[in-house]
């Protein structure tokens, strides 16, 4: 391999979670459905992006499903337990009970998505769901969940909170003071480091010096683990562990999943940088629900409830498809509201006055390259 | 009932509202034990414990960004900068997170940052800076800056009390120079007024913070040397500005001098001269004159400091110059 750090080859990667989890067969099942789902999503969001209905770009889990569905289900949503994914986290989401319609409706930038048009593809949350949306600042989140986990702390709250990096928001100063921060306080909180070997076009190997990210957990002082991320059983387990821990007040674990991105940062991205082999190698010999596949039939799960499952997901997509895009654009007005509780909206500027929508009055010449969706 | 002094005043303020709603919380840097660089949080671990008042690591963005997660959850966190020169230390997460988190995602964020701010006090380049105007350029973030005591303790109470994060300048010069009785019982000060420090009928000065100080010196001056009768708005809060005492000042007088301490190129003045230019241009006899901190990062000598920031013998040419037009 052309590259050097610390994503091991996928041969390496194929350590198992144990066969003797705690989770019942309907869970073991959910987890394909979640996985699928996410997969199956994404396919149906490339659909819509190559017929321009996706107004911004679009970004890709493919390959990364098992450690974000893996590591979310550990957390316990009875309990009120939250998140913050990151970009590759569509699974996570959707875990917590993040719904399809949401993700499409947003990447459409309409009206009815959850954050009404002012936020891109799954940038976006719900605390009654358990999971609050990222913003594209990289580790700006570690600091957020150590405050949403202090929180739970002080009022003494049976509550967890889990946040997801990627290898490159391990380099920012943010993600140093957050979980600095959250280790001195011990707040139960999981950092989860999805190490997938790329920040962008960058390989871990100029992002970092360290052998393993894992071991950023010592100079910290905290409990530091690594599992195959693209074991979904492994995943959880490692995760649930860290979960545990900190509920049972000992307080912040980092754990490192180690997996691989099999697309481009975004959908424009052509990969140029990747050497030549490695994506067809990570995708015929560890692909995360292929292998997870394997290990249902093994034990014992007919193909019929596997098929069943993908046949679920076939409809739901559709239907959140169809809602989705009969959904309507946003108010352009809807703009001036709600930056403040108080004042509730702001006024339109003297030129805007009595002026519904800009786009009306203010045609943007063919020379700027742009054009209205 | 006996005066008080304006730090005393915002300590009364968080002795006040922790003591009303549990959810307040303070966290900061040396502000538990220590009771902070300036003493401001004196006794308030003592009283409360260390779950409410949290000694932090050295982490502006950690101190913000936690805040931020727990007032997501209902609480209500009061951030000490341990001088306001450290907010641009996090200035990404306060101004990318914070404030913008209600209007793209929802998430209520009602927390307070204050601290020391402000010069006159030989604190050199980093502890001396009036960092307003770059937060008065983003959405989402109210900041108030008292001048009096009892508008200290008020706005405190409003701050903490506000739906959306607030960022609280406190001037260290005015910290133990200002005393007043304060008004009884839970008296605020709302968020968006100002206060007519002083009525006249020639000239408005539109200040804030310590310079309504030197306004209010230079007002008198002119009053008796020159029988000008001087105005002398204090905003108290920047943002939201309030636009109505602003216009009606000018109607008022005709003329306007503004004054701030912070640095002139894209101060807060600037933008004051744009809403009267564009509102109320008519009602002007003089050009909307500045006084201001000359573009230069604040010197720690006291003859560079006195030279740079803004005196009680610039606002009174000012006032003639404007007076004379």
């Amino acid at each position: 391999m052309a590259r050097s750090g610390a994503v091991p080859s996928p041969a390496k990667a194929r350590g198992s979670g144990s066969r003797t989890s705690d989770l019942s067969r309907e869970q073991q099942l959910e987890l394909y459905y979640y996985m699928r789902l996410t997969r199956s999503l994404e396919e149906r969001l490339v659909n819509l992006y190559r017929q321009t209905k996706v107004v911004g770009g679009l970004f890709r889990s493919l390959g990364q499903e098992a450690d974000a569905v893996g590591s979310a289900y550990a957390l316990d949503r009875s309990k009120g337990d939250i998140l913050s994914p990151l970009i590759r986290n569509l699974g996570s989401m959707l875990v917590q009970g993040a719904r399809p319609d949401e993700i499409i409706r947003q990447y459409m930038a309409k009206g009815d998505s959850p954050t009404r048009g002012r936020e891109l593809n799954i940038h976006y949350g719900d605390l009654v769901r358990g999971f609050i949306g990222q913003i594209s600042h990289l580790g700006d989140m570690v600091p957020v969940m150590a405050g949403v986990t202090l929180s739970f702390k002080m009022r003494k709250q049976d509550r967890v909170g889990l946040v997801y990096v990627g290898d490159g928001a391990t380099s920012t100063g943010a993600f140093h003071e957050g979980i600095n921060f959250a280790a001195v306080q011990r707040c139960p909180l999981v950092v989860v480091v999805e190490n997938n070997g790329y920040a962008y076009s960058t390989p871990l190997s100029k992002q970092t010096a360290a052998k393993q990210l894992v071991d950023k957990a010592i100079g910290y002082g905290i409990a530091g683990e690594q599992a195959d991320g693209n074991d979904v059983i492994a995943s959880y387990e490692v995760t649930k562990r860290a979960v545990d821990r900190a509920r049972a007040g000992g307080g912040v674990t980092l754990v490192e999943l180690m997996t691989y991105r099999r697309k481009g940062h975004a959908e424009h991205d052509n990969q140029s940088y990747v050497p030549a082999g490695e994506i067809d190698k990570w995708a015929s010999e560890n692909d995360p629900i292929d292998r997870y596949v394997i290990r249902l039939r093994g034990d014992g799960f007919e193909e019929s409830e596997i098929t069943s499952v993908d046949q679920r997901v076939a409809d739901e997509i559709d239907r959140a498809t169809d809602a989705a895009e009969a959904s309507p654009m946003p108010e352009p007005t809807d703009a001036l509201v709600g930056i403040y509780a108080d004042p509730p909206e702001e006024s339109p500027l003297w030129f805007r006055q009595g002026i519904k929508s800009a786009v009306e009055v203010h045609e943007r010449p063919s020379s700027w390259g742009t054009h209205d969706v | 009932m006996s005066e008080i002094t304006y730090l005393e005043a915002i300590r009364e303020a968080l002795f006040e509202e922790m003591a009303r709603d549990e959810n307040v919380f303070c966290l900061g840097e040396d502000i538990g034990a220590y009771g902070g660089a300036f003493k401001v949080t004196d006794g308030l671990m003592a009283k409360y414990g260390e779950q409410r008042v949290i000694d932090t690591p050295i982490s502006e963005t950690a101190i913000i960004g936690a805040a931020a997660g727990a007032a997501h959850m209902g609480m209500r966190p009061v951030c000490e900068m341990q001088f306001i020169d450290f907010l641009s230390s996090g200035y990404s997460i306060l101004t990318n997170y914070v404030a913008t988190a209600r209007y793209r995602a929802m998430l209520p964020c009602p927390m307070v940052v204050r601290g020391p701010s402000g010069g006159y006090v030989r604190g050199g380049p980093f502890h001396s800076q009036n960092p307003e105007a770059a937060f008065l350029h983003t959405p989402g973030l109210k900041i108030v800056y008292p001048a009096t005591a009892v508008d200290a303790k008020g706005l405190m109470k409003s701050a903490i009390r506000d739906e959306d994060c607030v960022l609280y300048f406190e001037h260290k010069y005015l910290y133990r120079r200002i005393k007043e009785v304060m008004p009884e019982g839970d008296q605020v000060v709302p968020i968006g007024k100002a206060r007519v420090a002083r009525e006249g009928k020639d000239i408005s000065i539109i200040t804030y913070a310590a310079t309504v100080w030197k306004s209010l010196e230079a007002a008198e001056q002119v009053q008796k040397e020159d029988g000008l009768s001087v105005e002398v708005i204090d905003l108290r809060t920047l943002l939201p500005m309030d636009d109505e005492a602003i216009v009606a000042t000018v109607k008022k007088t005709n003329r306007v001098l503004i004054v701030h301490e912070d640095t002139r190129t894209g101060g807060v003045a600037g933008e004051i001269t744009a809403r009267i230019n564009e509102t109320a241009f008519e009602w002007l006899d003089a050009p909307v004159l500045r006084v201001t901190a000359v573009d230069v990062p604040l010197p720690y000598s006291p003859p560079l400091e006195d030279y740079v920031l803004p005196q009680t013998s610039d606002i009174v040419l000012a006032l003639r110059k404007l007076a004379a037009y």
